[in-house]
């Protein structure tokens, strides 16, 4: 691969591991603190997946540059701006039903994506790779899906809290369908589908999903975005010191 | 929608190991309706590839048979013509 195809498929690796990694490490703060047993294995089960996710797409990458010769430099040892995730999935996990929504909005929009890597992908290793996650995330999508209806049209507190939920997400959803410069380029190069042309099944099937559970999806608008670029929420930094604990303190210790 | 906070029910879980095999009871879960109990079956049951189908059914709709009647339900220990002992099974049947 020329230079220019290295660095636009290492940014699309981080693009999707960071936000799989993010969105794991929220998820597992759950571990231990679940509603229910049944729910404590289930997030943290899905957490696991997150991070399996990121440790494949780390380890891929990894093989593209020499500056690094292992995945745990990705995952553990950069700097705030050098993360690329969404704005979404670095938000705090709030209620359970919060959680379940964000997770909700995010494998729903995974599935869609995955599903495309695995059809029109030129990169061969990411298209193997799709095959597995979109199982994955599919089941993550069904998953969610079925608390989102069951709280929704729960009791008047659940449905409540569901509303709560949905207001809270709104501002960070049009970030995942936003087409910048290298969403454009790396459509053209056929390695990853365009952000907004998962909108079209994604809003099918989440308004499907919403109003079983008698919640309404708003005006999806571009609100806030930034973390593509690197510029995360303040609660980020935070994030990031609890993630990177172990590394930090115990350079270069392995499980 | 329902005014007040419903508890969830008790739920048996069977996993059929594979083709051929019966579903066999491997615990129980709690859940809202049938479409969660399967999700939550899966989800505490079918972590490390135990089969392939699962069942789960209401534990309240589950007959069960009084332990204290054991003595009636289960009087077979001098019947020994009921148990096939005077049959070799061929190594080839496998399960039976």
């Amino acid at each position: 691969m020329k230079k220019d195809m290295v660095d636009m498929v290492f940014e699309g690796l981080l693009r999707i591991g960071d936000d799989n990694l993010i969105l794991g490490h929220r998820t597992s703060e759950w571990c231990g603190h679940a509603p229910t047993l049944e729910e404590d294995l289930a997030l943290p089960n899905i957490a696991l997946d997150l991070i399996g996710h990121a440790q494949a797409l780390y380890s891929i990458a990894i093989q593209l540059k020499s500056d690094y010769n292992h995945e745990d430099q990705l995952a553990f040892l950069r700097l705030e701006h050098q993360y690329k995730n969404l704005l979404l999935v670095e938000q705090e996990n709030g209620h359970f039903g919060n959680t379940i929504l964000r997770l909700f909005y995010f494998s729903t929009y995974m599935k869609y994506f995955w599903e495309q890597v695995s059809i029109n992908c030129f990169f061969k290793k990411l298209k193997e790779f799709a095959e597995k996650a979109f199982l994955e995330t599919s089941y993550h999508s069904k998953y969610s899906s079925q608390w989102v209806i069951t709280l929704g049209d729960g009791t008047e507190e659940s449905n409540k809290k569901m509303l709560e939920a949905v207001s809270n997400m709104e501002p960070f959803i049009g970030e995942l369908f936003d087409n910048d410069e290298f969403a454009d380029i790396s459509f053209k190069n056929k390695f990853l589908p365009k952000p907004s042309s998962i909108f079209k099944n994604w809003e099918k099937e989440v308004k499907n999903v919403l109003k079983k559970g008698k919640l309404n999806l708003p005006e999806i608008l571009l609100k806030k975005n930034g973390g593509r670029k690197g510029e995360h929420s303040e609660i980020f930094g935070f994030l990031l010191s609890d993630l990177q604990y172990m590394q930090r303190a115990f350079p270069n210790s392995k499980w | 929608m329902a005014e007040e906070k419903k508890d969830t029910d008790l739920w048996e879980v069977f996993i059929q190991p594979k083709n051929g095999l019966s579903h066999r009871h491997c615990g129980s879960i709690h859940a809202s309706d049938r479409n969660m109990a399967i999700l939550a079956a899966r989800n505490v049951y079918a972590r490390r590839g135990e089969g392939q189908s699962i069942w789960v059914v209401k534990s309240k709709d589950i007959v069960s048979s009084d332990p204290n009647e054991k003595a009636e339900n289960f009087s077979a220990d001098d019947k020994i013509y009921r148990h096939p002992t005077f049959y070799d099974v061929p190594d080839d049947v496998g399960h039976m």
